[in-house]
């Protein structure tokens, strides 16, 4: 990943504020010329909620060479409380914890540190939601 | 638009291929089928090259010219065609609008990749590079590890169990033991698979295609030339492609796979057929999850119930829907950019009754092959049919 390609969609990575179509409601977490699922042009910003369920998560042992070193590492597929859909990794899951339909929250986390040029990435991860 | 024909066939063994570069596979089986197709080299009009890595992985691009180069077929126009996995298919398909189009007569498509040359956490990333960059990507995902999601999804939802995603691997593997061309010649038991290394929990080893070379090509030639060539052509009566949401987490719901069932719809239409008219499929198994998956939404079975029709063996080479009697990728081995070739070459010897020890038992007549790019947002669907029959 390229610092630039990072920076451009750090309001997201840092806070998970995207634009959501007027006229569909799909969320997109960059601010989009097209909706992707109607077409439309119009937006409004959104900030997500920082909480929902697990709907299905994996193990990453074989992993790209940019996270060789942190496999094994958990990776999820999160619903929020507003029915949006994202992709994240998982972290201070106990085994306990770890199955389909546990409730997290969004946490800021170190992701990597970028190989070539050296920069430390900071992006949201889910931890589970306690109480 | 002309009705068109496969006339020729060929590929590589697939594997790893030590002494082997790309171009090398590329020519070999591009020259096995203008053989099988009785084809001189200046007669061939196109050439569109299948391929996925050559440029991060093989340090070469502009491919198709230099196929040209190595087999001869100047002044042949030469196109190369990525769509990631489905490169081969998508190149099949180039191929048969040119000649449907009456544009060119003689047409070589040919997918190649040479992928053991790279380490695996390097192709891991390269292939992880067709997810969605700063939704996916950037979170380390890999396609293993969304083929494990959506097995725990199918595992939730349809009553699939680990015994089931074992039973594909055995089945593809029996196969593959059949299939000289198939990189991967073991048996293996159940059990064997359910303890194999766990690669993306659930996703174990043995439900995971291997990284392999090779190549595999077709000659494509108007359907009423074909018998000047040579007996037994097989027609493509149905092409059909379709595209989903990048993200698998943006899907209307991520266990289906809504480009596959709309190119399926496309394929049937164009060949006025229905699901229940196919006697044989080569489905894109990169993970054996996918197989059931994918033979649901091409409508070969009820979406949920595949994993019954495997209990009973209804997919096996002497079963009434054969699947992979290749060995599938699974098996045969998944050089990316050839697979959707390499299912073509494997259905047309099939339809001819030259698969050899893994000929199906049915008298087939119609095949349909199923290859999939991306995470599914990318499929390419032929429908095949014997010209003789």
């Amino acid at each position: 990943m390229r610092v630039p390609r990072y920076w451009r969609n750090k309001l997201f990575r840092y806070r998970l504020v995207g634009w959501r179509c007027i006229n569909c409601g799909a969320f997109h977490h960059f601010k989009p010329l097209v909706c992707k699922r109607c077409g439309s042009r119009g937006f409004r910003e959104v900030e997500l909620p920082k909480t929902g369920k697990l709907l299905a998560y994996t193990v990453v042992k074989i992993a790209p060479a940019d996270f060789k070193d942190k496999a094994p590492y958990l990776i999820g597929l999160v619903e929020l409380d507003d029915g949006t859909r994202i992709l994240a990794q998982l972290t201070d899951f106990s085994q306990d914890e770890l199955k389909d339909g546990a409730r997290v929250e969004a946490v800021l986390r170190k992701i990597r540190e970028d190989g070539e040029s050296g920069i430390i990435e900071y992006g949201y991860k889910f931890r589970p939601l306690v109480g | 638009m002309r009705d068109v024909a496969i006339i020729g066939v060929g590929m590589t063994k697939f594997g790893r291929l030590e002494g082997k570069d790309l171009m090398d596979l590329l020519a070999e089986a591009s020259l096995n089928a203008m053989k099988d197709a009785n084809v001189e080299n200046k007669e061939i009009d196109a050439v569109y090259v299948g391929n996925m890595l050559s440029a991060a992985i093989n340090h070469q691009t502009a491919i198709a010219s230099s196929l040209v180069d190595r087999i001869s077929i100047f002044p042949a126009a030469a196109d190369k065609v990525e769509n990631g996995p489905a490169s081969g298919g998508s190149a099949v398909k180039n191929g048969f609008l040119a000649v449907a189009s009456g544009v060119y007569d003689l047409v070589l498509v040919v997918g190649g990749e040479k992928m053991t040359s790279a380490d695996t956490d390097v192709l891991t990333d390269y292939i992880a590079t067709m997810t969605h960059p700063t939704a996916e990507y950037v979170h380390g995902i890999t396609l293993p590890a969304l083929a494990a999601m959506l097995m725990r999804i199918y595992m939730q939802r349809y009553g699939v169990t680990e015994r089931h995603i074992a039973m594909v691997a055995v089945k593809n593997h029996k196969n593959g033991m059949k299939n000289p061309y198939a990189h991967i010649h073991r048996e293996i038991t159940i059990e064997g698979a359910m303890q194999s290394v766990m690669i993306s929990d659930p996703l174990r080893l043995y439900y995971t295609c291997p990284i392999s070379d090779g190549a595999a090509a077709v000659i494509l030639c108007p359907a009423d030339k074909a018998e000047e060539y040579r007996d037994k052509p097989v027609k493509i009566i149905g092409v059909g492609q379709a595209t989903d949401v990048q993200c698998v987490h943006e899907r209307e719901d991520p266990a289906v796979l809504k480009s596959c069932r709309i190119a399926a719809e496309k394929a049937y239409k164009m060949a006025g057929i229905t699901p229940k008219d196919i006697d044989v499929a080569e489905v894109h198994d990169a993970f054996e999850i996918l197989e059931l998956v994918e033979s649901e939404d091409v409508g070969l079975f009820e979406k949920g119930k595949a994993h019954l029709a495997v209990e009973k063996g209804v997919t096996e080479i002497d079963g009434e829907m054969p699947i992979n009697p290749s060995g599938g990728l699974k098996a045969r081995g998944h050089p990316v950019g050839a697979t959707g070739v390499a299912q073509i070459v494997e259905l047309v010897w099939q339809l001819r009754g030259e698969a050899g020890e893994r000929q199906i038992k049915k008298d087939a007549k119609r095949a349909l092959a199923c290859n999939f790019g991306g995470f599914g947002n990318n499929t390419v669907i032929h429908i095949l049919e014997a010209m003789w029959k």
